[in-house]
């Protein structure tokens, strides 16, 4: 079986490239149907307040106007997480954010849609608004939700794994540091659209651009009260998601019950400001940390505590909150640590998960800390690093299982490639280099919603003429997850990526699989494939064995025959070994699913955290700072990326690139900006004024690729959609103070803030800028949980705070 | 999808034209070059114009002739015009507009009389509703500083600071005839009343001073190399008598609701080389007066303190270039 | 509101003569996708903010969401419909597809319609000219290093040169 790799590792093209290229690919928002209608959503101009009366009666009446809702229409409430169901694809007695949707219209034209909206009359009654995290902690009432925590805390948490104040008192050194990341959005270029059919035998059909069908279905049968048998839910390709797509949406309830009220096609594309009040993008994150450290700069404990503003829904923001706490371990080793997370409502579009899900903000954090902590100690951050590494095969504090661990190999590759040793404080006065490492999960251990069935699916056909289907529930969103499962296919098959047809996203037609996030597509939907292939391969093998006569074993499968591996002439073509076992078995088709193997943790929020494997990112940054303005510019950064094994080495590239760039445009310019004093509107939800690098911005980006083959992996393959963004912005911040020796603890890192730092700086205070304070937030009494080298199992020995009530609103 | 409201458009193909169907359609009806301004401000209800006459089927208004350029060129015509120092600041400042794209489309006149700019007001009519609009657009109140009378909208053209700075006449035609105007009386500092020109005139050309020992630049502060309005542009002109400045002008644009000159600057510099003394004093001065308001990108301190800085680059850099051989563009 | 009546127009589409009729506040980017069903030209904003619009109009690059309808009469339009030739990919398409260049797709016409242009005029661009000929179009996936890639592979093959990725690109170091 252990046949030369033909496709894997190779830099093939993509199986949707030509359909890409040619602009045939179709979107949601290029589906048209006869007698489709438009349709357009009204939404708050209040910040906070009840919705005293609706009237929708002048719109109804206008001409081409066929259906009008509002939240009445639309009772039941949804959310992405169980424990969140506090969205109503209308608001029903209070709106929590100006671009909360109140009511929907259907017309003939999206004009007429439009002038419709314009005649709905909401009556609102103001309420006080909560601009940001810090006054939801100083202002419990007006609560946003009648759930949560405690007054606008949505979720309060605080786990202690070991003894970590006692840990840091052990360091020779004692290190606190106060960050705060800026929210950024998504912004990907395909504004968010979907349509509705819904047809006289009582089936609704959705066409959306969602990274998460199987969630979507779940929300329209429950919202919609429509057996899920009846519902289908088509993802369209997005054109780009990064975790922006990846909730179920108001407007995607909306079209559908528009189409089922009017039994005629239903159309909405959002405009681009619609996007920045879907947003779900990355919480607003306030930090505190205090580490003890040796001299040799081991680290002896940590205590790690976040402040998230989330907007004003849950959302994934449970996960996202456990999630600034759980990587911190990952990378170096910490034998014990504490972490203190909470999240606020605030009167502010939705924060979820943006590409590196809650993991960004801590990790710019630590890596500029421990950039700080490596000079107090005269040490080269990129030694210190090295020299506390978490090892391969491993158990953390946290009770993450580590396996395949390249992070050493990563930072060897940068620290050579950028001549780092002839670089890091001896260039001149301006110019600079940073390093920072990373580490992100292939996918979550469990689940969004609790159930014990795989997280992903596969089913296989193979046709009589050579061709393959492969049928999976995953989302194509330009990373590349219908041609990973092509080329894992091809590959055990021995044909030709292209002869196979990949059938994506429909959960009529396809297996569940749970979607396009937490970069867990290539590891899960890959190992599905990969099993289902391997069973189809062996029921080939057998017929295909019996006809030539030879041990099974000894088959070969490559360039689209199935031949004898010591006799390469005896042998098939691939078409007639399906033949051959059809003839014998009957149609063949196979299945196969992935699920991760279980967690290490069994205390409460231990979901959070685990994954299969993990990547790792080492990355250098040089800058170029201009001393006059604080103006920095990145031209060059170096990237290493342990994949594990690259399925396909240009796409893997594709996405180390991507997400420079995007880990530029957060540590430097993009913000999602608010009035607090001006009605807490959003300052500027359109492509001109939220900062988006062009071609002008990007720097040169030198990519290595490790590749230490994780065994959970298929084929060793590990993530790469998300992790090597994490690096980049606290290399940008390190960078920065090589260059000027001030230090911006604060994303992004804009001039004003540079050239703040570097005043005062010149005035003898510490050239810094950032927070200077943590707000008093009431933490719960800690879970304690005893780490391994304590002899813990992983359950927590203190229960905590009890067990939080299912409060749910309505 | 943000959609176009229902208007007539119209279509000349001469000036006589052109004021013949604007006195027809009345006040209702504004005149388009390039559309990249009106298209997304009548997309957002900024402006709402029941008729649309288009300038560019219009020869006249299209002509290049040595010092007079055509207000309906496009400003990649006007970038593609091999560099004289006539035209060198002129270019790069039209180079500096927006994106490749939008400069394919976007004209000379356009550019100049470009609508004033603020992100109260440079929102869809949904947001502006929930800040009950703005004093520019149906409301009452200039949120950028809200006991003020007036409307602080920014000017945000690139070109129109160089035409200002190195003293340009813009040729009108309107029902009453033709004028010439000084780039400078062209402008008012009101975010709403921001030209001079009447809405029913048409920005015709524009003709740049012959050459006679002066020399400009331009230089543009915005946070990304492209699409960004500035947030501050300094144009700088000077009138050398050999090595001693005869006469200077400082323009600041994206800090008023027109292009500021600040002729306190351009006393600093007058009868003296340009040394680093006299270039420190001017920027000084150009600092002073320089107000930016909180409705753009950026910081408006640091935006102000930036005023400073970009007005000594700029004279930096017409002093390098009259003291380095060969680089006589 | 929904009756308005329709303007008919003619104008050469990819190098077909086309009569179309349409409301007339129509844009070109609404009367491509809208009434002529070429749904390859995307809009990322419809207010020239993004690019994601682009079309040749008379073989310049503009943006579709920014120009009328109406000002397309007797006018040639170039979309990504119109690359591919006999069901060949255009060049540029071919190095779009190997490089990786296009991931999503959406900003992908847009971005070769304005490298075609780039090579029309200038068929050996440097990296910065390509840049600045890029500058008006916005991708959030790529971060365009594969884009300039496949410009100027695609620039080389054009020109005649037998040209080929290079390993780093599609090996990384």
């Amino acid at each position: 079986m252990a046949d030369k790799r033909r496709v894997i590792g190779k830099a093939l093209r993509k199986v949707d490239a030509a359909a890409k290229v040619t602009g045939a690919t179709k979107f949601a928002d290029d589906l048209a149907f006869p007698r489709m209608l438009f349709c357009k959503l009204l939404r708050s101009t209040q910040p906070h307040a009840r919705i005293v009366s609706i009237d929708t009666s002048a719109a109804a009446k206008l001409d081409g106007v066929q259906a009008v809702l509002v939240g009445q229409d639309l009772p039941i409430p949804f959310g992405i997480l169980p424990v969140s169901q506090d969205e109503h694809a209308l608001c029903i007695d209070k709106a929590r954010f100006i671009g909360d949707p109140v009511a929907a219209v259907a017309a003939l034209t999206e004009e007429a849609a439009t002038a419709a909206t314009d005649l709905i009359r909401v009556d609102y009654e103001p309420l006080k608004s909560i601009a940001s995290a810090e006054e939801a902690v100083e202002h419990p009432e007006p609560r946003i939700h009648d759930y949560g925590d405690r007054g606008n805390f949505h979720k309060l948490i605080d786990l202690e794994f070991g003894d970590a104040n006692a840990g840091i008192a052990e360091g020779d050194m004692v290190r606190e540091d106060l960050f705060f990341f800026e929210g950024s959005t998504h912004l990907p270029m395909e504004q968010h659209a979907a349509v509705a059919m819904w047809s006289p035998d009582q089936k609704l059909t959705l066409w959306t651009s969602t990274q998460t069908p199987h969630y979507v279905h779940r929300a329209l049968a429950k919202v919609l009260e429509l057996p899920a048998a009846r519902i289908r839910v088509i993802a369209t390709p997005n054109g780009g998601g990064f975790g922006g797509k990846s909730d179920p949406f108001n407007h995607e309830i909306a079209v559908a019950k528009l189409a089922m009220i009017t039994g005629r096609p239903v159309k909405i594309t959002l405009t681009r400001e619609e996007v920045f009040y879907c947003h779900r993008g990355r919480h607003p994150t306030l930090m505190w940390v205090r580490t003890g450290v040796k001299k040799d700069g081991a680290i002896t404990g940590m205590h790690f505590r976040s402040l998230l503003d989330g907007g004003a829904y849950g959302s994934y923001g449970v996960a996202s909150t456990y999630y600034t706490g759980a990587l911190q371990t990952v990378t170096y080793h910490i034998p014990c640590y504490h972490f203190q997370g909470a999240r606020a409502f605030t009167n502010k579009a939705p924060c979820g998960p943006k590409r590196g899900h809650g993991t960004p903000q801590p990790r710019f954090a630590l890596e500029v800390h421990i950039d700080k902590i490596a000079e107090q100690l005269g040490i080269d951050p990129a030694e210190l690093r090295l020299k506390t590494l978490v090892p391969a095969n491993s158990l953390t504090a946290n009770y993450l299982r580590v396996g395949s661990m390249g992070l050493g190999k990563c930072i060897a590759k940068v620290v050579e490639g950028s001549g780092w040793k002839q670089k890091f404080r001896k260039l001149p006065r301006g110019r600079g280099v940073g390093l920072a490492c990373s580490s992100y999960i292939s996918g979550a251990g469990l689940p969004i919603y609790w159930n014990n069935m795989p997280h992903s699916g596969v089913q296989l056909k193979c046709d009589r003429g050579g061709g393959v289907t492969v049928f999976c529930g995953s989302t194509e969103i330009g990373q590349g997850s219908d041609s990973i499962l092509a080329y894992i296919v091809a590959e055990v098959l021995g044909i030709d990526p292209f002869d196979i047809a990949v059938v994506t996203g429909d959960t009529d037609l396809t297996p569940v699989d749970l979607g396009s996030y937490s970069s867990r597509v290539t590891l899960m939907s890959g190992n599905a494939a990969l099993q289902a292939a391997e069973r189809a391969r062996q029921i080939l093998a057998v017929h295909a064995a019996k006809k030539l006569e030879i041990p099974v074993d000894r088959l070969s499968f490559a360039e689209r025959r199935v031949y004898d591996a010591k006799d390469p002439k005896r042998g098939m073509s691939f078409a007639e070994a399906v033949q051959s076992a059809e003839a014998a078995e009957g149609t063949i088709g196979t299945v196969g699913s992935y699920t991760p193997p279980m967690s290490a943790g069994k205390y409460r929020g231990a979901g959070v955290g685990p994954s299969p494997a993990y990547s790792y990112s080492a990355c250098v940054a040089a800058v170029d700072v201009d001393p006059e303005t604080g103006i920095v510019r990145v031209p060059t950064i170096w990237i290493a990326h342990d994949v594990g094994r690259s399925i396909n080495s240009a796409a893997v590239i594709g996405q180390v690139e991507g997400s420079i760039y995007m880990g530029l445009g957060e540590a430097l310019m993009e913000e999602m900006a608010y009035r607090g004093n001006r009605n807490v509107v959003h300052k500027i939800p359109s492509l001109l004024e939220y900062k988006s690098p062009t071609t002008l911005e990007m720097c040169d980006v030198i990519t290595y690729l490790v590749e230490d083959p994780d065994p959970n992996g298929p084929f060793g393959a590990k993530e790469v959609g998300q992790g090597p963004l994490l690096p980049v912005m606290p290399a940008v911040a390190n960078a920065v103070y090589d260059a000027v020796g001030v230090r911006i603890d604060e994303v992004p890192i804009t001039p004003e803030k540079v050239l703040k730092a570097l005043r005062k700086k010149q005035k003898g205070e510490p050239g810094r800028h950032g927070p200077e304070s943590f707000p008093d937030i009431p933490w719960p009494e800690p879970m304690r949980v005893p780490t391994p080298w304590e002899g813990g199992d992983g359950k927590a020995v203190s229960p905590g705070r009890p067990a939080i009530t299912a409060e749910r609103p309505h | 999808m943000l959609r176009l409201p229902f208007f007539t458009y119209l279509e000349p193909k001469s000036l006589a034209d052109a004021l013949r169907m604007k006195a027809d359609a009345g006040p209702d009806a504004m005149f388009v070059a390039g559309g990249t301004d009106l298209y997304p401000n009548m997309k957002r209800r900024h402006q709402e114009p029941k008729t649309v006459i288009s300038l560019m089927g219009i020869p006249e208004l299209r002509r290049v002739e040595s010092t007079t350029l055509g207000a309906c060129l496009t400003l990649s015509e006007l970038t593609a015009r091999p560099p004289d120092r006539l035209t060198a600041a002129v270019s790069t400042a039209a180079r500096l507009v927006s994106t490749p794209l939008l400069r394919n489309m976007g004209t000379l006149g356009g550019n100049l009389c470009l609508d004033t700019r603020c992100n109260y007001y440079n929102q869809t009519y949904e947001w502006r509703k929930s800040i009950d609009f703005c004093m520019k657009k149906d409301g009452h109140i200039c949120w950028v500083a809200p006991s003020s009378p007036r409307c602080w909208a920014v000017s945000s053209s690139d070109v129109a600071p160089v035409m200002v700075a190195i003293g340009a006449e813009y040729r009108l035609l309107g029902p009453q005839g033709e004028r010439v105007v000084p780039a400078g009386r062209f402008y008012h500092n009101d975010g709403i009343n921001y030209l001079t020109k009447q809405p029913d005139e048409i920005l015709v050309d524009v003709r740049i001073p012959k050459p006679n020992g002066w020399d400009a630049v331009y230089h543009k502060l915005r946070r990304r190399g492209s699409f960004d309005f500035p947030v501050l542009g300094v144009a700088v002109w000077i009138q050398w008598n050999r090595k001693t400045v005869a006469d200077a002008r400082i323009v600041l644009g994206g800090v008023a609701s027109y292009p500021q000159e600040v002729p306190e600057a351009g006393t600093a510099l007058r009868g003296g080389a340009l040394s680093d003394e006299s270039i420190a004093a001017a920027a000084e001065e150009a600092y002073r007066p320089s107000k930016p308001m909180d409705n753009t990108d950026f910081d408006l301190s640091w935006r102000k303190q930036m005023t400073r800085v970009y007005v000594s680059r700029a004279l930096q850099q017409l002093r390098d270039r009259r003291t380095t051989p060969g680089l006589d563009v | 509101m929904t009756s308005e009546s329709k303007v008919k127009i003619a104008l050469a589409v990819n190098g077909e003569p086309t009569e179309i009729a349409f409301a007339p506040h129509k844009t070109l980017l609404e009367v491509l996708r809208e009434d002529l069903g070429l749904t390859g030209t995307k809009h990322g904003c419809e207010l020239g903010e993004c690019g994601t619009c682009t079309v040749l109009l008379d073989g310049t690059p503009v943006l579709s969401c920014l120009v009328l309808g109406l000002a397309c009469a007797g006018r040639t339009v170039r979309t990504v419909e119109g690359m591919a030739q006999g069901g060949k990919l255009h060049p540029l398409q071919d190095t779009f597809a190997d490089l990786g260049a296009a991931q999503c797709g959406y900003c992908t016409p847009a971005f070769l319609l304005a490298a075609e242009a780039l090579l029309a005029a200038n068929p050996k661009p440097t990296r910065e000219e390509i840049k600045d000929a890029l500058a008006g179009n916005l991708c959030r996936c790529t971060g365009y290093i594969k884009i300039y890639e496949a410009v100027e592979l695609a620039a080389a093959r054009m020109r005649g040169e037998k040209a080929e990725p290079t390993t780093e690109s599609l090996y990384g170091r």
